[in-house]
């Protein structure tokens, strides 16, 4: 059978700096969506807190240790990234396996701010989105969220099949900021 | 416009699909013209409407939004699981 070699969703697309940003695309990591079953929202929230020492997401907000991130994704839905899911979790929760589902790229640098408002219609600036804030929202008519991971450094996630799309618009969007200096 | 989504907050109007009006639903064995009525014919009164907006590019909630078809204002919103079992006849 062909040798058939995976390939990351931006492979070949990043990283790339422009003016006073940096596009770049995120190792991919163990991702899987946590959807509780109605009502067993404090099980998973225990679970979560016993296993990663995580918990359960409120709203636009995720909750960070060294190595994982807990990021809420949507209505009863968050996003485990960085550590497989405790399998305990299945009997309260529906699991999904999201770890090549997105293509996520890492936005970092002066203007990042900036860059990602030309697309996004969230007020990302850092007095009402602090760092672990997150949003499901739109960026470029795509299905996006957006996470700020630093003080000057976001991550976006879209759907593995548009990555080609969300790296030629962030980069229009970085050329356009670095053009007005 | 900006729609207050009662999950994510204020957001764009961009990140929402429009349904409709919000109506309330007729039992199944309701009847042709009761039916009739809940699929086709609606008022059109300028003014306050109920109407279903999806949170299609946030986090996928049904909502109920009351706004003015004349000014656009938001008047209120709210999750359409409790909206719509809230007010039916």
């Amino acid at each position: 059978m062909t040798d058939l070699k995976a390939t990351s969703p931006c492979a070949g697309l990043a990283p790339t700096t422009i003016g006073r940003c940096t596009l770049s695309e995120v190792e991919q990591r163990t991702m899987t969506s946590i959807a509780p079953f109605r009502g067993a929202e404090a099980q998973v929230d225990a679970l979560l807190k016993a296993g990663s020492g995580l918990g359960w997401p409120e709203a636009n907000s995720s909750l960070i240790s060294d190595a994982a991130r807990i990021s809420w994704f949507s209505r009863g839905q968050a996003l485990l990234i960085g550590v497989a899911a405790d399998r305990a979790l299945g009997a309260h929760a529906a699991l999904t396996d999201q770890s090549d589902a997105w293509a996520v790229v890492r936005l970092e640098g002066e203007a990042a701010e900036a860059v990602l408002a030309r697309h996004v219609p969230v007020d990302l600036r850092g007095q009402s989105f602090g760092i672990g804030a997150t949003a499901r929202t739109e960026l470029a008519h795509m299905m996006a969220s957006v996470t700020r991971v630093g003080p000057s450094a976001f991550e976006v996630m879209v759907f593995r099949s548009m990555a080609r799309t969300l790296v030629h618009d962030l980069k229009s969007a970085m050329e356009a900021v670095a053009a007005r200096g | 416009m900006r729609i207050v989504c009662p999950i994510c907050g204020e957001r764009d109007r961009r990140e929402f699909y429009y349904q409709g009006a919000a109506l309330p639903r007729p039992a199944d064995d309701a009847g042709t013209e009761a039916w009739h009525d809940y699929v086709h014919l609606r008022d059109n009164q300028p003014g306050p409407l109920k109407e279903l907006w999806y949170h299609e590019m946030g986090c996928g909630s049904w909502i109920v939004v009351e706004r003015n078809t004349a000014t656009h204002e938001i008047l209120g919103t709210q999750l359409a699981e409790v909206g719509l079992e809230g007010e039916a006849q």
